[in-house]
């Protein structure tokens, strides 16, 4: 029976990669464990082996081939005592086969990020300025590099962020250019090189700390609240911590529950701290280097699931974000959609869909979630009378929590219906798909709030 | 590339090293290592002071210890709120080490027990005092009170009221000083309660397999809080618990400000050298409670009054004072000039004004946004 061999999935979040090289050529025979391909991943070349026994049969997919799904079939394997040169494609092969789960937002979110229609607050970007398509991961490089060359005292500790390139590829790059004096590979120990990067920065130096992700950051969440954050105001003024806490949050893509967590509203509760969590390329890397620049500790929340998402992103030399603004992505004006990090992929989404249902929603990405733009999130509001809040992340105490509390106070007056929030439900993320799936915010989930509170239905 | 660094690197300057560690594996005898520097301070055990030196750790001693029953008093009276940590008993150690330091480029940082540490640097009573008090003047304007005061224009780091988290931020402080190479070393205290701290040895780990120039020094009170040593510890030996990361330990009798002194000068020039970091147990012992509140029922009366009449650093040195010929009068003279001088600190402490209300809101944030 000839076996088929399909492109494979090599990290928990990959859809598609290049087929990069192949190792072997038809008529080849093979045992299990050879490696048969080299597959480059938006983040590492792998090497796919073979677990079976037999003879390469047909080669479907060249070697160079970019964007192969994965799930294509792209070679034949006869097995013992098969002819060959009998062994073709079979008519499903050209297809890609479907994911066996849901597919990630990234996929989604590709096709969905719409350019802001205005920017507010934000430096202006000349007219004819270039644009280029960026992943969310390089545009994080890079306004890392562009901050590292720019000041002596920026330097890059974490786990795998040196030699490993980093654990998503955050960091690629950065040791052949810094050398290991300033990008540092640090031992799993969070507690002890969060305190070692907060004690720098109180020394006079500007680290940022990597963390592998924000849910191993609860070893070292000591350093981050009660020496990061409150330090200035302990010491009547006198010690700073210029100190960047950065790496993803929020819920990756079937890590169950100990690594799928929002960590937005718990860092957003703590004066002295500044706390970001952008959607696209262009915030992240402005955001980023405005996070490096400042006087102040930073918790700076990336997601994994749009680390490989790529956005239009001006090529200015020195494009610094204001930090506490929130930007306007999507002009509406019958229903107003709060959000920040992956869940303004999903609200830029459902206003798509609520376009075609009549309803124009106005989509307002907070990016800066301490200190919290109340002023945008109000001026929206008095504009569309109506307000949804769409957060990845747990809904009690949340910052949909906070935003509800500002409408009610400030802008009570306003409202023509209740604010709603459309957040993850309110149980620890499920490993299996399906329930994966069901615990998550989607678009519909908005879609629904958004008429509800329109009174469509 | 594994290019020893004890050589290579400048004189004086502890150059980074990261790179370039030593392999883990080496042929060399590890006991020498680990007590090469206690080897050398057991040849030579104290300090040779000049009547000057002398002279003013005794002054500096004895203001701590007059500033400290002072703080007790105010305390009782109301004045000092909150949680307070007398350094009674333990003025050997702050002394014995900080007059070592390179006051131009070292670095200190401590824990909750740190007034005396701030005097150590010959910091203005009054406005340490006033800190305690609460008030406007205090050296961080009243916000931080006794667990949280800083003076980055000494270097000083703080005070730091999560027990152990300080030795964390002083590697981070000597990760600084070898990022500058500006030659300086971290000077992070502790006490045995905090060498249980899961965070030390994080740090310790690191700060080996980097060569940071920094000294931990194991304040070792005899009890944490109300736990005696042996209570909570597996290994009592406290100096003996780098071992595991290779780094060369020392034990210290921090009642004597000139054995102290005399291990300052070992442990500074070989972290100085660029060799990485040295651990060193100060055996003291506190007079006082842990804080004000504690009553200090673990241990017995006589425990305390033994330590007191057989091993007080502070008559210690006026021993060696007065068989040095220092006149007893002298001597008298110098008390009552501190007496006076804390009680200045008290007077301006209690009568300085509070904060003004609107310095609720000052200082989150350095920056607006």
């Amino acid at each position: 029976m000839a076996i088929e061999l399909k492109m494979p999935a090599l990290s928990p979040t990959m859809e598609e990669g290049t087929l990069a090289k192949w190792l072997v050529k038809e008529g080849d025979t093979v045992a299990a464990g050879d490696v048969l391909a080299e597959i480059e991943t938006d983040k590492a070349t792998m090497e796919f082996e073979s677990i079976d026994e037999g003879t390469v049969g047909k080669i479907l997919v060249e070697e160079g081939a970019e964007e192969v799904k994965v799930g294509t079939v792209i070679a034949i394997l006869a097995g013992e005592g098969e002819d060959v040169s009998a062994v073709s494609a079979p008519a499903a092969a050209e297809e890609a086969a479907p994911p066996a789960q849901a597919p990630a937002p990234e996929a989604t979110q590709n096709a969905a990020a719409p350019a802001a229609k205005e920017r507010a607050d934000d430096p202006e970007i000349p007219a004819g300025t270039n644009m280029v398509k960026l992943t969310l991961r390089e545009a994080l490089r890079d306004g890392m590099a562009e901050e590292m060359r720019r000041d002596e005292r920026v330097f890059v500790m974490g786990e795998e962020v040196a030699e490993y390139q980093g654990a998503y590829k955050v960091t690629q790059g950065l040791l052949d250019e810094f050398g290991p004096k300033r990008v540092i590979d640090t031992p799993i120990t969070e507690y002890g090189f969060a305190g070692i990067g907060t004690g720098a920065a109180m020394g006079g130096l500007r680290p940022i700390v990597e963390f592998m992700t924000f849910n191993f950051a609860m070893q070292a969440i000591d350093h981050i609240i009660n020496s990061a954050a409150k330090t200035n105001y302990m010491s009547g003024g006198q010690m700073r911590c210029p100190i960047v806490f950065r790496g993803p949050n929020g819920a990756a893509s079937r890590v169950g529950a100990q690594h799928s967590q929002n960590y937005g509203p718990w860092y957003a509760s703590v004066p002295g701290l500044i706390v970001i969590a952008p959607y696209d390329a262009q915030d992240a890397k402005g955001l980023l280097k405005a996070a490096i620049r400042t006087e102040d500790p930073v918790v700076f929340l990336e997601n994994e699931l749009i680390y490989g998402t790529s956005f239009e992103v001006a090529q200015l030399d020195d494009h610094v974000l204001p930090i506490g603004k929130a930007r306007i992505m999507r002009e509406g004006s019958d229903v107003t959609i709060v959000s920040y990090s992956i869940a303004v992929g999903i609200a830029l989404e459902a206003a798509d869909e609520l376009a075609g249902q009549g309803i124009d929603a106005e989509v307002l990405d907070l990016r800066t979630l301490r200190p919290l733009d109340r002023e945008a999130v109000l001026t929206s509001l008095a504009k569309t009378n109506r307000v949804v809040i769409a957060e990845e992340g747990w809904p009690t105490c949340s910052i949909a929590s906070e935003v509800i509390a500002i409408c009610m106070e400030e802008g009570f007056d306003h409202l023509d219906a209740p604010v709603l929030r459309v957040c993850n439900e309110d149980v620890p993320l499920p490993y299996a798909a399906n329930l994966e799936k069901l615990a998550l915010i989607d678009k519909e989930r908005v879609v629904a709030a958004c008429r509800k509170v329109c009174y469509a239905d | 590339m594994a290019k020893a660094s004890k050589t290579s690197t400048t004189k004086g300057k502890a150059a980074p090293a990261r790179a370039k560690a030593k392999p883990a594996v080496s042929n060399e005898d590890p006991n020498f290592a680990l007590r090469s520097l206690q080897d050398a301070l057991d040849k030579k055990k104290r300090y040779t002071a000049s009547e000057e030196q002398l002279l003013h750790f005794y002054k500096q001693m004895l203001l701590i210890r007059r500033f400290e029953e002072k703080a007790g008093q105010l305390y009782g009276l109301g004045l000092i709120g909150g949680f307070c940590h007398l350094y009674i008993g333990q003025e050997a150690v702050a002394i014995g080490l900080q007059s070592a330091l390179d006051s131009d480029v070292d670095s200190v940082i401590t824990g909750y027990r740190d007034h005396g540490h701030m005097l150590a640097y010959g910091i203005d009573p009054n406005v340490i005092m006033a800190e305690l008090t609460g008030r406007a003047a205090g050296i961080s304007q009243g916000k931080g009170g006794s667990m949280h005061m800083f003076s980055t224009e000494h270097k000083f780091y703080g005070g730091h009221g999560i027990v152990g988290a300080q030795v964390s931020l002083g590697g981070g402080l000597a990760f600084a000083h070898q990022y500058n190479e500006d030659g300086g070393l971290c000077l992070a205290y502790f006490g045995d309660g905090a060498a249980n701290q899961g965070q030390v040895y994080e740090t310790m780990n690191m700060a080996a397999l980097w060569k940071l120039p920094i000294v931990f020094v194991v304040e070792n009170n005899q009890y944490a809080m109300g736990t005696a040593v042996s209570r909570s510890s597996a290994e009592t030996e406290f100096y003996r618990r780098g071992t595991a990361f290779r780094i060369p330990g020392m034990k210290v009798n921090g009642m004597d400000v000139l054995e102290v002194r005399q291990a300052a000068e070992i442990a500074f020039k070989y972290v100085r050298e660029g060799n990485g970091p040295v651990l060193m147990e100060c055996n003291t012992y506190r007079y006082r409670g842990h804080s004000m509140s504690d009553p200090a029922k673990y241990r017995t009366r006589e425990e305390v009054q033994g330590q007191r009449e057989k091993n007080d650093p502070i008559e210690r040195l006026k021993k060696e004072l007065g068989s040095a010929g220092y006149d007893e009068d002298k001597l008298k003279e110098i008390d009552k000039g501190i007496r006076a001088t804390v009680a200045d600190a008290a007077d301006f402490a209690e009568s300085s004004p509070e904060p003004e209300p609107g310095e609720l809101y000052t200082d989150v944030l350095v920056e607006e946004y």
